[in-house]
């Protein structure tokens, strides 16, 4: 159980205050969530780059590391910035497997928290305010952001069980409610050739959609056939390179509000979290309907 | 008899899978065409406490003198958030029933019974009488998904909010009634039909989940000033998540019913399929309480199948701070007993076997709103019997406690214990007699 | 007149101030600023003060009301006036999920629209939508009026049983055992009385709506049934 936000902005104006407007929201869903927070955001991309979120253990020094990728993908030194116990690194999309294959080799406790064309990833533990001070949040820019602060239900507080998760390039999800087959559709998708690292319910939600878009299917597709092979209580936020996509269950006991100006569009478990939101006193404010899919994309 | 006779014939066997009771229910079944309603909980042999034993004091440890040296039973529940904990005098409570399942007279001998030995009632899925309110000196007011009967200011008369999940019986489940007990007075109280069966959610219809459960629980605080301590009772099925949930939602106290827990009335493949024994579900509910720092803090009352003053000290070895009887106290106050044996072979059952309680037509007048069989119950008599009968409870626990040394039953712990079979071991997490081995856990 | 700034001040002081009032107090109009989607807003009233809400609430403002007068001017989170025994609490925007859920009386108007299981379980309370209501509205409704003057969503007064619920819209279907009953002159008064209760005036013509109520199919199971439950 959690709280889950979303934004996205419209108005390009706005790009600059996308963390510290992302950071606000996480706050506000800090008692529903008290675990670990999470996030993603939608930044700048570099064409020909794809850029690899890591995480390392806490005071890492992520110098020799990057050496190392560096010499992996054949390339002087890579690109990276550093956020507390994770780093971006922006290696040649031609080479990601490369360097994949360098992170899988490595002995170290680093794991590949998302990559792509312009997604970020960052979780850990903790409450929102400091773990969205710890990794910057405030100081992050782009076109849109999703979020999430946990309560973990079925499986253990770790890092790997926060959210968002990503299971594809740009794409991940953010999940607030409690699936209830989640591990029969998890074998399913073992069997189509997806791997998973935790227990969690929504790293399979996450799981899903990446195999319909893998399929060539749109996002809206993609919701669509989750209401039939999802069962449970779900609300879903979901990112993708392009914007973000809503989604939750026919029966839709988990709360859900969204608010939209001319400026942007956000999602928030709780209404509390969209209360700092420049114009929100004159937003028109709803609630998504059950079983229907919404999504903002910008292309 | 002749040579060829003695090979035709061989002995009729019956099958233990297709036993008498399974054939039974499956020609009722056909009869009927409706599932089986009953009352109690699991009739089925289970791992329970019966498969512990103690470890008595010999010349490693020393016992306490019985009387002269004491052993305190006293516990507190609601110190985390409440500003008015409850003081119960004996860590044994009475598990929530309601009025409507049970007579007016019943609630009002439970009442007096717990009163006089200091410990506390609890309502159930109907609302407070003002009988039981003016009869229990410490009150737990549930809140259930049906929401019958609940209004303010019988919110602010409790001494302690309880926002049930679930119980034992039926974790998942919802209240039943059938039209019988569904006489004028509980009607009214429910504001229902009189006579008709009534349906009952399994949800709560304000909230769904934990993180809504904590703001549910923030409400009740604001209405009450943030008095009264709030416990989350749920049956047990995932003890573990629910307790840790349970502390995160904001919750005083876990109340924790294992499958032996009774239920006036609900689907008999509900009360033996679903849910957990109670010797598995303590430790698991301890160990999240543990790792929370919360354990002693948030206080774990645990249910279903306590018999007897071992039961109640096996509960609290394991961790919990006190435990909760509900079928025990129906018994004590002379439920299946069987000087009436003639008219429950009427009723096609016998003495101990009787559980209908739903068709509400108990010759003990316990489970039962007709105004002629509750009338046999004599709320003063019968609520002595269930203080001497919690009054046993206690001597017996207090008993073991001081043959391990104790002087609080509270500081029994579950080195006191050793298990008889390995699945007891494995569950209750403690290791076979005689050796050091948990299942499951490797060597200590 | 008491005016409390809940961005200054906390909703507890708030509450706490509230539930203190005395008897003949003379402090009965209260208005509170900034609430900022906060949960439980007014929530336990006991006595007819009268507060005004100047925003969004959160979750179970004015829980369990009774007697006392509450406006939020603006939109409600879920579980507005749960269980509220008596009073008047009205939302001029609109009220998320549980809207009166097990409300036992009073009168609880939603001027915008409610969404899912708006009157859920509801007791006695009435409750007048100006604008529409979302799925499993009045479920489990055991008594009180449910008046909705746009739409209703799925499975409207699934379980249902006493309960009356009249629409001037289109329901997008039925619950079980929930059917459309006639609506009699005794039921177009009660409607007439309800919706003066609710402000909404002489504009709005009671011969446009519908009643629907209990089948009463399901007060005894019967194994034909089973389909319903």
């Amino acid at each position: 159980m959690c709280g889950i936000a979303g934004l996205f902005l419209k108005d390009q104006s706005l790009e600059g205050d996308l963390g510290g407007l992302m950071a606000g929201m996480l706050s506000a869903l800090g008692d529903r969530g008290p675990d670990s927070t999470g996030f993603a955001v939608y930044g700048t991309e570099s064409p020909g780059s794809v850029k690899l979120t890591l995480r390392g253990p806490q005071n890492f020094d992520f110098r020799p590391l990057v050496e190392m990728l560096s010499e992996a993908v054949g390339e002087p030194t890579l690109a990276h910035r550093r956020h507390d116990s994770h780093v971006v690194v922006s290696i040649p999309a031609t080479r990601e497997p490369a360097a994949r294959d360098a992170l899988r080799a490595l002995q170290q406790d680093i794991s590949i928290v998302g990559s792509g064309r312009r997604m970020e990833l960052f979780k850990e533990i903790g409450r929102p305010e400091q773990v969205t001070q710890r990794f910057g949040l405030a100081k992050m820019r782009g076109t849109h952001a999703i979020g999430h602060t946990r309560m973990a239900t079925e499986s253990a507080v770790t890092t790997d069980g926060a959210h968002p998760f990503t299971t594809g390039a740009d794409q991940c999800l953010v999940h607030n409610g409690s699936l209830s087959n989640h591990n029969a559709v998890r074998r399913d998708l073992v069997r189509q050739g997806l791997t998973f690292r935790t227990d969690n319910d929504s790293e399979v939600a996450a799981g899903f959609i990446t195999s319909q878009l893998t399929r060539g299917r749109s996002l809206e597709q993609a919701m669509e056939a989750s209401l039939d092979a999802l069962d449970g209580f779900y609300t879903f936020v979901i990112g993708t390179e392009f914007g973000l996509g809503v989604l939750r269950d026919p029966i839709a006991c988990k709360p859900a509000v969204m608010a939209e100006t001319r400026q942007w569009v956000a999602f928030g478990t709780e209404y509390r979290a969209l209360v700092d939101l420049p114009g929100i006193a004159l937003a028109k404010v709803w609630e998504p309907e059950p079983a229907r899919t919404y999504r903002w994309e910008r292309h | 008899m002749a040579m060829q006779e003695r090979w035709i014939h061989t002995p009729p066997r019956k099958s233990a899978t297709f036993d008498d009771a399974s054939i039974a229910e499956i020609r009722r079944a056909s009869a009927s065409g409706i599932y089986d309603i009953r009352g109690a909980g699991a009739k089925r042999k289970l791992p329970h406490f019966d498969d512990l034993l103690f470890l008595g004091a010999s010349m490693s440890r020393y016992p306490l003198e019985g009387y002269r040296e004491k052993c305190a039973t006293d516990v507190t529940v609601g110190t985390r958030f409440a500003r008015k904990p409850i003081h119960l005098k004996i860590p044994i409570t009475i598990a929530g029933m309601s009025f409507g399942s049970l007579s007016a007279q019943a609630k009002e001998a439970l009442g007096r019974g717990a009163s006089a030995v200091g410990t506390s009632t609890t309502t159930g899925d109907g609302g407070m009488t003002p009988e039981e309110r003016g009869h229990s000196k410490v009150l737990v007011y549930q809140l259930l998904p049906s929401r019958y009967g609940m209004n303010p200011d019988d919110l602010r008369k409790a001494d302690a909010i309880e926002v049930v999940v679930g119980q034992g019986a039926k974790p998942g489940g919802g209240g039943m009634l059938l039209g019988q007990k569904i006489s004028k007075r509980v009607a009214e109280m429910r504001v229902l039909p009189e006579g008709i069966d009534q349906r009952s959610a399994c949800r709560h219809p304000d909230w769904t989940g934990p993180d809504d459960l904590e703001i549910k629980i923030q409400e009740l605080r604001e209405i009450t000033d943030w008095e009264k301590p709030i416990y989350v009772k749920v049956g047990a099925s995932r003890p573990y998540y629910d307790t840790a949930l349970a502390v995160k939602a904001g919750a005083d106290a876990v109340v924790l019913d294992g499958m032996q827990g009774g239920t006036a009335a609900t689907q008999e493949v509900f009360i033996e399929h679903v849910g957990i024994p109670t010797l598995a579900a303590i430790p698991a509910a301890v160990q999240a309480l543990q790792q929370l720092g919360m354990h002693r803090e948030v206080q774990l009352i645990a249910s279903g199948g306590i018999r007897n003053g071992a039961d109640v000290a096996k509960a609290l070895a394991l961790g919990a701070d006190a435990v909760s009887v509900g079928s025990a106290a129906l018994v004590a106050l002379g439920d299946n007993d069987p000087h009436r044996e003639e008219e429950y072979q009427a009723l096609g059952t016998t003495a101990g076997a009787y559980d209908d309680w739903h068709e509400g037509r108990d010759p003990a007048g316990i489970t039962t709103q007709d105004p002629v069989l509750a009338a046999r119950l004599d709320p003063i008599a019968a609520g002595r019997k269930l203080a001497n009968y919690l009054s046993v409870l206690t001597l017996e626990a207090q008993t073991i406690a001081r043959a391990c040394g104790k002087s609080h039953v509270h500081n029994l712990e579950p080195e006191d214990l050793v298990a008889l079979t390995v699945e007891a071991a494995a569950m209750a997490r403690v290791p076979l007699a005689g050796t050091d081995w948990i299942p499951g856990r490797g060597r200590e | 007149m008491p005016e409390v700034d809940l961005a200054r001040d906390s909703v507890r002081s708030l509450n706490a101030a509230l539930h203190a009032l005395p008897a003949e107090t003379n402090e009965t109009h209260w208005r509170v600023l900034n609430p900022r989607g906060q949960h439980a807003i007014a929530a336990g009233l006991d006595w007819p003060v009268f507060v005004e809400i100047d925003g969004h609430v959160g979750y179970y403002c004015a829980g369990m009301n009774k007697l006392a007068n509450v406006t939020v001017h603006g939109n409600a989170g879920q579980g507005v006036a749960e269980n509220m025994m008596s009073g008047h609490v009205r939302v001029k925007g609109d009220a998320s999920q549980a809207a009166g859920a097990t409300g036992r009386g009073g009168l609880l108007v939603i001027e915008g629209n409610a969404s899912a299981r708006c009157g859920i379980s509801m007791k006695g309370v009435d409750i007048v939508v100006q604008g529409s209501v979302g799925h499993l509205s009045a479920f489990m409704g055991q008594a009180g009026n449910l008046v909705v003057l746009g739409d209703a969503g799925e499975a409207l007064g699934d379980s249902i049983y006493e309960a009356r619920l009249y629409v001037r819209g289109a329901v997008k279907s039925l619950g079980a055992d929930c059917i459309e009953k006639e609506l009699s002159d005794r039921h177009k008064q009660d409607l007439r009385r309800l919706l003066d209760a609710a402000g909404v005036g002489g504009a709005v013509d009671v011969d446009e709506f519908r009643r629907y109520g209990s089948a009463r199919k399901l007060y005894h199971f019967h194994i034909d049934n089973v389909g319903a439950y």
